[in-house]
């Protein structure tokens, strides 16, 4: 049964997103959609000296896509921007508390994770193209 | 549970296998996704094994038994289709994988040859991804424009844009879809198609919602083109129709070029077939059509008034069920006889998704998403509904069970 995936918790980030909203001042802003479910999700980061300052995020979908990507951002502010590449399926489903999901669910989890992930490959791209080769290749989506 | 009907539907039930499964161990499977395909009775499973059992064999060429069989079979279908939507000759129905196809054989042969630099093509704001992307991409090839009639929120479409449009003399086709297959809003398609012709522009219509689900007469309403699906009228996955007008097909130049469609190929030259089989390249799907002739007699013999009557019923119920859950919209015509069976829906802030997760866990299959409308879902500004839709062996029962899943899914959500 499902009802369990919508414990107070996804609810509240759900219906209350943390750091959700636009960077004015971002250093990088990326987008991917769910073609699957429609879910949407941009990112924007302020990056300095490879530690995460700031990240806001916009999006529309199901509770599950919205209150994971609502999540990572808690998980990831202050952190450096290199140790994104190291986020795997398993730390977002840990975090969100649901490691059952089924594979049409799953995507809905781990879109922000890989708009995340796009987002830190586009800011290293921008600036240093041999380090942007590396950490597409370290980072495993999913 | 008894009800009145106009169909027989336990007895209709017991012809779908599938009908009998369970989900989630013990949940009786309630199918309410029949706008994205339907199921397929016995009858039609036989059809397709029968022939792989019985006489598999490639059509058309060899005079072994076999062959003839299959051939006699094959072409069978094609004459039942005729009889079904009152095509003047089976020459007027073309095989092709689903109706995605058959439109994109339009755009190919017909619109390649026909619509030119500043040229218009005009479809409306309710069409499926399957009657836009084709005209996007002939389009951006032949510089001609795409305009889309609006429609109101209910999906009626602005005839005022249509009589604009068609003054303008730049419109060379009109392709619509005869049924919304979010809202289920019917297209007044006669009208537009005599307003078309007064202009001398052809008419495609997309039936893929709407054949299987009310009698459609191709004479009547005398349409240049039709596409639609068997698998969403209970045949199988992998055949769609293109009905084409006689006097136009046989001025379109080959879609895809290879056997069967050719009478003579020499080095420097071909003769091609005649029509249809033109084109219809390569060996097709012939156990796929074969079972599709089954589908078509299951339906005649149930009979498309009843199909339509039956829905309008459930449509009704359905509607009236629904109105009564707290937090629930729903899209479309309220009046059932201007929609089809098919009920776009939102609940609270539940994300359609999210619904449906929760829905399957009491066994009820229901779309939600975009519904490859993505134009429609703009033009209301939502980014998914939720969507149930009927067919022939849905019941009221299966409606209050629906609507029981939805009071537990907004309890689930604290709405």
């Amino acid at each position: 049964m499902s009802d369990d995936i919508y414990r107070e918790i996804i609810l509240d980030h759900y219906r209350n997103p943390r750091n959700k909203g636009k960077l004015t001042d971002a250093d990088v802003t990326i987008h991917d959609s769910n073609p699957l479910c429609g879910d949407e999700i941009d990112i924007h980061l302020k990056v300095e000296e490879d530690k995460i300052k700031d990240i806001k995020f916009e999006g529309r979908g199901c509770a599950i896509s919205q209150a994971s990507a609502s999540m990572l951002t808690e998980m990831i502010l202050n952190k450096p921007l290199s140790s994104v590449k190291n986020i795997t399926k398993d730390d977002i489903l840990e975090n969100i508390g649901l490691m059952n999901l089924g594979p049409a669910r799953i995507k809905c989890a781990l879109l922000s994770l890989k708009v995340l992930k796009l987002g830190m490959v586009k800011y290293y791209s921008d600036r240093d193209p041999v380090a942007a080769k590396q950490v597409r290749d370290d980072s495993k989506l999913y | 549970m008894m009800q009145k009907s106009a169909l027989n539907v336990s007895k209709i039930r017991e012809d779908f296998p599938i009908l009998r499964r369970k989900i989630n161990g013990n949940k009786a499977l309630i199918y309410l996704d029949n706008a994205a395909t339907t199921q397929k009775p016995h009858s039609v499973i036989n059809a397709i094994s029968d022939y792989y059992m019985n006489y598999n064999s490639n059509i058309h060429r060899a005079v072994h038994q076999l062959a003839e069989e299959a051939t006699v079979a094959y072409e069978m279908t094609r004459e039942k289709i005729a009889k079904f939507i009152n095509a003047r000759s089976p020459n007027e129905i073309i095989f092709t994988r689903n109706a995605t196809e058959a439109i994109n054989l339009v755009s190919y042969s017909w619109a390649r040859r026909n619509i030119g630099k500043g040229d218009v093509i005009v479809i409306t704001e309710i069409e499926h991804h399957s009657n836009i992307v084709p005209w996007q991409i002939l389009g951006d090839e032949k510089a001609a424009k795409l305009e889309y009639l609006r429609v109101d929120d209910r999906g009626y479409l602005s005839f005022q844009d249509y009589e604009r449009y068609l003054q303008s003399n730049k419109v060379k086709l009109v392709s619509v879809s005869q049924m919304s297959n979010v809202l289920g809003t019917i297209i007044p398609i006669e009208q537009m198609i005599k307003m078309a012709h007064d202009k001398g522009i052809q008419v495609l219509i997309d039936g893929a919602q709407s054949v299987p689900h009310m009698p459609v007469n191709v004479q009547k309403m005398d349409c240049d083109f039709m596409a639609f699906s068997a698998h969403k009228m209970l045949g199988p996955t992998g055949v769609g129709v293109l009905y084409v007008k006689e006097e136009i097909l046989e001025k379109m130049s080959p879609f895809i070029g290879g056997g069967d469609m050719i009478k003579e190929v020499h080095k420097d030259r071909t003769v091609y077939n005649d029509l249809p089989y033109k084109f219809e390249a390569g060996t097709p799907n012939i156990a796929d059509v074969i079972g599709f002739g089954a589908a078509i007699d299951y339906l005649q013999a149930i009979g498309m008034n009843a199909v339509r009557e039956h829905e309008i019923e459930m449509t009704k119920y359905a509607i009236k069920s629904l109105e009564r859950v707290k937090g629930v919209t729903i899209y479309g015509p309220s009046n059932e006889n201007h929609r089809g069976a098919v009920i776009s829906f939102n609940i609270g802030d539940i994300h359609p998704h999210d619904l449906a997760t929760l829905m399957n866990d009491q066994g009820i299959a229901i779309r939600s998403g975009h519904h490859c409308a993505q134009v429609l879902m703009d033009r209301l500004d939502l980014s998914a509904t939720s969507r149930a839709s009927f067919y022939i062996y849905n019941t009221k029962q299966e409606i209050d069970m629906f609507i029981d899943a939805l009071e537990r899914a907004r309890k689930v959500f604290r709405i």
